[in-house]
């Protein structure tokens, strides 16, 4: 009965968001006020029995109901418990159900936190959330039902991909999801915004916290996803510009354009209609993001199984939300009234350029991805458009803005002293310089682009410690008075300083472990021992083990340095029976210099097998930690600032701060 | 102006649709790309020598002077999956007499004397193409991809990944017969 059940409270959300998606809008534009205030109880409604229907599916995949087409699909009753659970969001319904999921959660977050919102804003608001949910349910409930019977049940299932039983990837997508469908929310501030036809500084300041809380978790989703490429696809890279990739990265990239325009919006009232297109194109680029996975649309190791009347839906979708918005905007936004003039050196202009790289990197990618399919539309002919493209076109584009990053945090408002600005840097430009030569003494060999990027990243290193540093004056006033002092400062100024930071010393990770990773692809028996990196791995030879749903073969890899004994290594090949595939499991060395990378590939031949050969990859990756660490201080930058005063979710307004110089529109 | 300026995202995203519609035709298969650059002219490069060996780079020039057709393997000694394609390459040239040409990608010209002096060396000139120029000029995605090129410098087949196995094998001889390099009889 729980799967019907599931079904039902599935269709009762779509009655409550069908409400909500009317209620509350018309409420706002004829001043009633129970209509408007009728969205929290339809959000907390929607989010009710969305949650139920959700675990109600997350109970057929625990208790290995095989009745349902889904869990007979994607689940085995041998699968640990852990992966039973994340098998609820392994297939293509169960991660859109979690879609919806997400996506009430948010209107519902809004509905209950949002106290500080005037009621019009916060019905409008909450009303186009509905209509998203509208659309996204409604596709659930028509083309792609979670709960389907089948008969007669199988006696067990087909297991979910064996690549996807890991615990990383299990966390992957409910985070990437978080980031893609919290855009969602803010896309919804900015439809009501253009409904309503203002922007000013107090709507940036709503917005914010819901940009950062995305966007925290959108990078952390996409850092725990390339962390798991890394780990588990044993070919040792983190980013393959797969097409599944770009479009999880684009609304970070634009995301990250939007978080930077927000401020200039909030503080200084412009760059209103930029910052409202880029709430809708972030957005649509998530939507984007889920019609290519879903579609089949490109080709991709990522995508789910393909139905062309889904795609033709979401497409439907897509029209909708991202053409209504667009639409609105072109109508709309030519009347809005700039805000605040500033100078060529100013923080806002620098910021202005740091949007304008960010757009233009995120449209490199964009036509990266698709350029395949405009071709094959216009001329017939299929190309793929590989990391080639992407390294040559994106990576010359943001080292302008690393070396801007560096720059931007010291320039006032309204109008900069450039002179001022450079001598207080003189000192950090000096100190890279010398830092990327002396890591060119060291290195001896690697690409100019390295040694440039390796001097921007530390460059923004010191120059965002720099501006930290004056802000709290560290050595101008005595030590206690400086701690003060950064005890005082906005949590927001530390959040910079950190992101800031956290993205030099992954930008460390990304050029350490690409340019100076070196690699052997070898042979070995029993005995064979290889030289990397000044390490000496002895391969010992390679064993068969048993796991709860697979056999592995599992090799033996002593390594030592200099004759003293290091580790061992055990890297596994895994072949999982019921769903007749296998997978590499790495076996890493890691330290913060560099981490010691195994994975066993198949045997060469059969007769190699029979004698114990096999080939084995081995890396060496210097820095690659950098990476997760910067990540994680990108996060951590993004809590810290989400946790300001000013931004608390919920915290009573201060003493009336002077009305927000807005001005309506019409 | 302002107002063109505010219609310009929704005109880009009408096309971007457009081209979404057409691609969502059930009939289309995207994962199937052999048929790039296919009788199209090959594309403009030179290639060097790699450094240490004897064996002489090409161009595209080299390609098209040619009375027979020339298959041009791309290749590198950190390709795993190239190490398994060798044997039936070199198979191919010592029983058939296929011209065989390579493009080295991204390979250090040490590590590639090293691969070749172990394996065999079945090329009859290979380009070193250290910074994968030449490779986004083919439009390469992956290695090894390998290409047959007709007499007059046309692109007559492509195949992506290694070509192992026998249902790989069959499907590029099948292609090699088509293009003329080798006779039916042979195999």
């Amino acid at each position: 009965m729980t799967p019907e059940f599931g079904h039902f409270a599935l269709a009762i959300a779509l009655a409550f968001a069908l409400v909500q998606s009317v209620l509350p809008i018309w409420g706002a534009s004829r001043g009633n006020l129970m209509w408007m205030r009728s969205a929290r109880a339809f959000s907390l409604a929607q989010l009710l029995f969305v949650g139920l229907a959700f675990a109600a599916l997350m109970r057929a995949f625990v208790v290995s109901d095989f009745t349902v087409r889904n869990v007979a699909e994607n689940s085995h009753s041998l699968k640990p418990m852990l992966f039973k659970v994340a098998a609820t969001w392994g297939s293509h319904e169960g991660s859109l159900l979690l879609w919806v999921l997400i996506l009430t959660a948010f209107g519902a977050g809004v509905s209950v936190l949002g106290t500080n919102i005037p009621e019009p804003m916060k019905a409008r608001t909450l009303s186009v959330q509905a209509w998203i949910s509208v659309g996204f349910l409604s596709f659930l409930l028509l083309t792609s039902n979670p709960f389907d019977r089948i008969f007669p049940p199988p006696i067990d299932g087909n297991d979910l991909n064996p690549l996807l039983q890991d615990v990383g990837l299990a966390m992957h997508p409910p985070l990437l999801y978080v980031g893609y469908v919290g855009f969602s929310i803010v896309f919804s501030f900015a439809v009501a915004a253009l409904i309503e036809g203002r922007v000013d500084t107090a709507w940036a300041r709503w917005v914010r916290p819901w940009t950062l809380a995305a966007w925290m978790s959108l990078t952390a989703g996409i850092a725990l996803g390339s962390w798991w490429a890394y780990y588990e696809l044993g070919w040792g890279g983190w980013w393959f510009w797969d097409p599944v990739e770009n479009v999880s990265f684009m609304p970070w990239l634009l995301g990250t354009a939007l978080l930077h325009s927000a401020i200039v919006t909030e503080k200084r009232d412009a760059f209103k209609s930029w910052t409202i297109l880029l709430a809708i194109l972030t957005f649509s680029l998530s939507l984007l993001g889920t019609f290519i996975v879903r579609s089949g649309l490109l080709t991709s190791v990522h995508a789910f199984a393909v139905d062309p009347q889904r795609g033709l839906y979401i497409l439907m979708l897509l029209a909708l939300s991202i053409g209504g918005s667009l639409a609105l905007f072109a109508w709309r936004a030519p009347a809005m009234e700039a805000g605040g003039i500033f100078k060529p050196i100013s923080r806002e202009a620098g910021l202005l350029l740091n949007n304008l790289i960010l757009a233009a990197a995120t449209g490199t990618v964009l036509f990266g991805t698709l350029y395949p399919l405009f071709l094959e539309a216009v001329t017939g002919d299929k190309i793929s458009v590989g990391p080639p493209f992407f390294n040559s076109s994106f990576i010359p584009m943001m080292l302008p803005l690393v070396f801007l990053m560096g720059v931007g945090p010291f320039l006032s408002w309204k109008r900069a002293d450039l002179g001022g600005v450079l001598q207080r840097v003189k000192f950090v430009a000096v100190l890279a310089v010398l830092a990327g030569l002396a890591v060119w003494y060291l290195t001896q060999g690697g690409p100019v682009l390295a040694y440039l990027s390796i001097l921007l990243a530390i460059w923004l290193l010191f120059a965002t410690i720099r501006e930290w540093a004056l802000r709290i004056r560290l050595f101008d006033v005595p030590f206690p008075a400086a701690m003060r002092r950064a005890r005082n400062l906005p949590r927001a100024s530390h959040g910079m300083t950190m992101a800031h930071a956290g993205l030099a010393v992954a930008i460390l990770g990304f050029v350490g472990s690409s340019a100076w990773k070196s690699e052997q692809v070898v042979f070995v028996e029993p005995g064979t021992v290889i030289t990397i990196a000044g390490f000496d791995v002895t391969f010992e030879g390679v064993e068969r083990l048993r796991g709860p749903n697979y056999f592995a073969d599992r090799g033996t890899l002593l390594v030592s340095r200099n004759g003293q004994f290091v580790t061992t290594l055990y890297p596994e090949r895994r072949r999982y029976l019921v769903a007749q595939s296998t997978t590499t499991e790495s076996a890493i060395r890691s330290t913060l210099a560099g981490d010691l990378y195994a994975s066993l590939a198949t045997p060469a031949s059969e007769d190699a097998e029979a004698s114990g050969a096999w080939t084995l990859r081995i890396l060496y990756e210097p820095l690659v930690n950098f990476i997760w660490i910067g990540a994680f201080m990108l996060v951590l930058g993004g809590g810290l600032s989400l946790s300001d005063r000013r931004l608390r979710v919920g915290a009573p307004r201060r003493a009336k701060v002077d009305p927000p110089n807005s001005v309506p529109a019409e | 102006m302002k107002r063109l300026l505010a219609l310009l995202p929704l005109l880009v995203a009408l096309v971007f649709g457009g081209f979404f519609l057409w691609g969502l035709n059930p009939d289309r298969d995207p994962s199937d790309i052999p048929s790039v650059f296919i009788s199209q002219p090959a594309p403009q490069f030179d290639l060097p020598p790699v450094e240490g060996l004897e064996t002489p780079g090409f161009a595209r020039a080299d390609l098209i002077d040619g009375t027979r057709p020339v298959v041009v393997n791309v290749f590198a000694s950190w390709c795993v999956p190239c190490r398994a394609e060798h044997a039936v390459l070199t198979d191919l040239v010592t029983r058939e007499g296929v011209v065989l040409y390579g493009i080295n990608y991204k390979d250090k010209p040490k590590d590639a004397v090293r691969w070749l002096s172990t394996l065999g060396n079945p090329y009859e000139r290979i380009g070193s193409d250290l910074n994968g120029r030449a490779g986004i000029e083919w439009g390469i995605s992956g290695v090894p991809e390998t290409f047959i090129v007709g007499p007059d410098g046309t692109v007559l087949f492509r195949y992506v990944g290694p070509i192992v196995g026998n249902k790989a094998i069959s499907k590029f001889r099948a292609a090699l017969v088509q293009s003329g390099a080798i006779t039916e009889g042979n195999s």
